[in-house]
């Protein structure tokens, strides 16, 4: 098994370049929101171990809401962020896209204070890493090329089910039985390849064990210290705090408008401030990992929660843990990605953002807030940044198409089935 | 918790008046505010009060934005309608390309409602038979000539309660919660026909017990002291109240080709039929259910003599072998309750949350159902073609479809989810490139899911519906509509 992981690269921009960086970018794309997956900055097309990658300015709009708090503005320098999913481990992949993107990369980070172009790119990319407080990917050992191959194989056999009516009217068993031989012949012919899987790596094995057995006594005296914390602070601090979620800027939103639904999948970057003071620094350090706990070691199958439409999501510190930025990679449209959230995981969203400045009113963390609808809508697009370029390595393919093709590929690849197997088997054809 | 009034609500946001057999959309454009303000004061707009015996003809009006901007509505009021309203339908690309809109149904294609095609508001006139003439030059009189122009008269016809393709629609319809008695605050366990009064009108709570925002307006400002008082908003009036958004989009269907083509892809006049019943999700003849018969009483669902009409839900057909998921009305309303196997009991509930529900791929796909529901209130036009001939190729070639129209408070949660996420998506719950096989087809394919075996999938789907015009118009309150035609004096008398 391949387990994923991502990189985040964020580097202040110099002074008065902002303009030029957004040019840059724009050249990489067809259009606003469809990126040439083979520009010639960042031929993100090439690297086959990419799930996914973005560029974005984090032109955070918000910055004058702890004003709410008493508070002077803070006036963080303008940032840009790369970031991307990707399969295997972290050293190669970056040594991979430095051979691939160099030279587009050192025109990108040209303008970024503190860039000299004699500079080793590996070297400055690594010192600019922002580690996720919270990572979440939709499937454990799921690789690039495993979703297209098993993509490839699902294609092939229904075509050859509408070319074979016959076989088509087989009963499940033996529909299984002949579509097995079908296949076999195909990869004899070399017209389908299904790579089998990698061994774990040895290294990654060890410490995902122990890791799974050790954050939980600290993560269990963290919670609890932290919920006796709570009881006594968390509500007069609901209570009173402000709720800052005006129906976001209509130009803004026609700019957001414009980048999304090009794909059946979409992104989604947000980014804000915490509310000011340790306690809601130390609530959103806790529960962020109790989150990645459960991400890492509980929700690797296809789902977070009941949400099945997330790919790759993360969570990122900035700023010494004063700012939150989010991105997350998903199925169908920004619309239907809220209504699910908010239908299905309110709870999660609610303990972590309310911690951050403005979100809609909670109740012991984890009711309301994101149940007030549309004040949730209001608040989540007033915080979204426009993500300038998006790459999708398995465009049109959706979380649950994923799931569906590999479970086809194991119908293919495994031994006896019982009959009503068998049967839910070929339902997925 | 107050009574609705009805008095102020229009007519077709409680009724049908499916007993007004006779029915013109009219388009316009507002030539010269000051008569259409006139007109409009004196407008016999009908009311959703019940009548005994109920009326004989009756008029509903709407307004686009730039209708409500014509006739003096200020821009600080305007800031209160939802986005997707003041956008319009065809107002952006990224709008069109969750609606579907492309290529032939792109809105440059549209016979009316294009971008440049200045709509400004939609007159409904309704009759029994034969009455319609006579019921216009009622209606358009005044300062109606002064007022405005036609831009286009879109007739309909009464096909006997079937649409075009000849099935009989208007069988399922949310219940509205006119007695204000729904209680949303708990995960409902179970799906609910009722859904509560702010998902269709403006200034009530909705599924979410909170009111859907709209322009709220302070008292002295100009002329909205006739407005009612905003419920949850102390000292705000509520140019919402009592109104509700009207999606119209005209739907032009291709009968013959429809039919032919199912004729050509199954062999026989009788498999063609079966095959649109599975497109469709209901039977030709009676339009029953595919779906099994639901033991347990549904809320809002009343038990018919004619058979189980709406007395169902997809629990029992979860893999759709009876009714296929990709069906017309399991897309359009997929009939889910909150959480997925109903769990009881509060730590059942908390597991249920935390993703301890039943499990297995498309299962718990869809979250739910009651945030997007819509009332539809279309009407046909152009003349029916009988499946038997129209399989032949025949039939008298003439435009004919639906012109689609539906109620609701929050267009982008309900018309738009419905048509986006469940419609038009080649994805929803969890299918591979497969949409709405009427309204389509994104793929091109349907597939219909067979006990003990792969599912037969009909390709080559062409596409049987076009979109031919379109737009988002608010329908307002009684109260509301004076105000609007007072707006001018409000708008001189603040400047
Ligand atoms: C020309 C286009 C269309 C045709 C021919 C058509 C036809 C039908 C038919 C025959 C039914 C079954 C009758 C019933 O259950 O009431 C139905 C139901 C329904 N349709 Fe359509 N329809 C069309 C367009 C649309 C559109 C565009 C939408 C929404 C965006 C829509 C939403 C619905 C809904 C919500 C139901 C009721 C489903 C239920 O509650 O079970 N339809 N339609």
């Amino acid at each position: 098994m391949t387990p994923q992981a991502g990189f985040m690269v964020v580097a202040p921009l110099t002074r008065g370049r902002e303009s030029a960086v957004r040019e840059l970018l724009a050249g990489m794309n067809f259009e606003p929101g469809r990126c040439n997956p083979l520009n010639s900055l960042v031929p993100f097309g090439r690297l086959e171990r990419l799930h996914f990658a973005r560029i974005v300015v984090l032109d955070d709009q918000t910055l004058d809401d702890i004003s709410a708090y008493g508070r002077p503005r803070e006036d963080y320098p303008l940032s840009v962020a790369f970031l991307g999913d990707f399969d295997g481990d972290y050293d190669s992949f970056l040594k991979e896209l430095v051979a691939m993107a160099g030279s587009g990369l050192r025109q990108i980070f040209a303008n970024c204070s503190g860039f000299s172009p004699g500079c080793d790119l590996l070297d400055w990319l690594k010192s600019h890493e922002q580690r996720p407080a919270t990572y979440y990917a939709n499937w454990r050992g799921r690789t690039v090329r495993q979703c297209r191959e098993e993509a490839a194989l699902r294609r092939a056999l229904v075509d050859h089910l509408q070319q074979n009516p016959e076989v088509a009217s087989l009963a499940a068993p033996e529909l299984r039985v002949r579509l097995r031989e079908f296949v076999r012949a195909e990869q004899a012919a070399d017209r389908l390849t299904l790579t089998p899987e990698a061994p774990t790596p040895f290294g990654w094995r060890l410490r995902n064990t122990l890791h799974a057995i050790f954050a939980v006594p600290v993560l269990a005296v963290e919670l609890l210290a932290w919920g006796v914390a709570a009881l006594f602070l968390l509500r007069a601090r609901e209570k009173s705090d402000p709720v800052i979620a005006p129906r976001p800027d209509p130009e803004l939103a026609a700019r957001l408008f414009a980048l999304e639904d090009h794909e059946i999948k979409n992104q989604f970057s947000a980014i804000g401030s915490l509310k000011p003071g340790i306690f809601r620094r130390w609530t959103l350090t806790v529960l962020l990992a109790a989150i990645d706990y459960t991400a890492r070691h509980v929700y690797v199958r296809g789902r977070l929660a009941r949400v099945h439409t997330i790919h790759f999501a993360r969570w990122v510190f900035l700023d010494g843990k004063k700012r939150l930025f989010f991105a997350s990679n998903y199925d169908g449209s920004l619309e239907s990605y809220m209504d699910d959230f908010i239908n299905k995981v309110a709870f999660g969203l609610n303990v972590v953002f309310t911690n951050g400045i403005g979100y809609p009113r909670t109740r012991w963390l984890f009711l309301d807030g994101a149940k007030d609808e549309q004040t949730f809508k209001y608040y989540i697009r007033r915080h979204e940044l426009a993500t300038e370029v998006w790459y999708d390595g398995h465009a049109g393919l959706t979380a649950l198409d994923m799931q569906r093709n590999t479970v086809v590929r194991k119908g293919m690849e495994t031994g006896p089935m019982t009959n009503q197997e068998a049967d839910e088997w070929a339902a997925l054809l | 918790m107050k009574e609705v009034d009805f008095s102020d609500v229009q007519g077709m946001a409680r009724f049908g008046f499916s007993h007004l057999a006779e029915c013109h959309y009219l388009l316009l454009r507002v030539r010269n505010p000051d008569a259409a303000r006139e007109w409009l004061a004196a407008a016999p707009v009908t009311t959703a009060a019940a009548r005994k015996p109920p009326p004989a003809n009756a008029l509903q009006v709407a307004f686009t934005c730039a209708g409500l901007r014509a006739l003096g509505v200020g821009e600080e009021v305007m800031a209160g309608f939802s986005a997707e309203f003041l956008a319009g339908m065809a107002g952006d690309a990224s709008r069109s390309r969750r609606l579907g809109d492309l290529g032939e149904n792109a809105p440059e294609n549209w016979y009316w409602g294009a971008p440049g095609y200045r709509l400004d508001a939609l007159v409904i006139l309704m009759t029994s038979h034969e009455e319609l003439a006579a019921w216009k030059r009622t209606v358009c009189s005044g300062r109606w000539e002064d007022g405005f122009e036609v831009l286009e008269t879109l007739t309909t016809s009464d096909l006997d309660g079937r649409e075009p393709f000849g099935f009989i629609d208007g069988i399922s319809q949310p219940v509205i919660d006119w007695d204000r008695r729904r209680n949303v605050a708990k995960d409902q366990l179970d799906y609910s026909n009722v859904v509560s009064l702010g998902e269709l009108l403006l200034g009530y709570p909705n599924e979410y017990g909170k009111y859907t925002d709209r322009p709220l307006i302070d008292p002295p400002a100009g002329g909205a002291s006739v407005l009612h008082a905003a419920e949850e908003v102390p000292g705000k009036r509520d140019l919402g109240k009592n109104g509700t958004y009207l999606v119209f989009r005209t739907l032009e269907q291709d009968v013959t080709g429809f039919w032919s083509f199912l004729r050509h892809a199954t062999g026989s006049p009788e498999a063609a039929i079966r095959l649109a019943e599975k497109m469709v999700g209901r039977t030709y003849d009676k339009g029953a259910p595919l779906a099994p018969e639901s033991a347990n009483a549904i809320e809002g669902v009343e038990a018919k003599a004619g058979g189980p009409e709406n007395q169902f839900t997809y629990d029992a057909d979860p893999r759709g072998t009876g009714c296929p998921i990709a069906a017309h009305i399991r897309r359009a309303n997929p009939r889910n309750a909150d959480l997925a196997g109903r769990p009881e009991g509060l730590l059942a509930r908390v597991w249920n949350l935390l993703g301890g529900g039943p499990k297995g791929f498309q299962v718990d796909v869809i979250a739910s159902t009651r945030f997007h529901r819509i009332l539809r209130r279309g009407r046909e036009y152009g003349q029916t073609v009988a499946p038997a001939l129209a399989m032949t190729g025949q039939g008298v070639p003439e435009p004919r479809g639906l012109h689609f129209i539906c109620l609701n408070a929050n267009i982008s949660r309900q018309f738009e989810f419905v048509q986006n996420a469940w419609i038009m998506s080649g994805k929803f719950s969890g299918l591979p490139d497969e949409s709405d096989p009427l309204l389509g087809p994104v793929g091109n394919q349907f597939s219909m899911p067979r006990q003990s075996q792969c599912p037969v999938r009909i390709t080559g789907l062409p596409r049987f519906v076009t979109v031919r015009g379109g737009a988002y118009l608010f329908l307002p309150g009684l109260r509301a509509l004076r105000y609007i035609a007072r707006a001018a004096s409000t708008v001189s008398s603040q400047s």
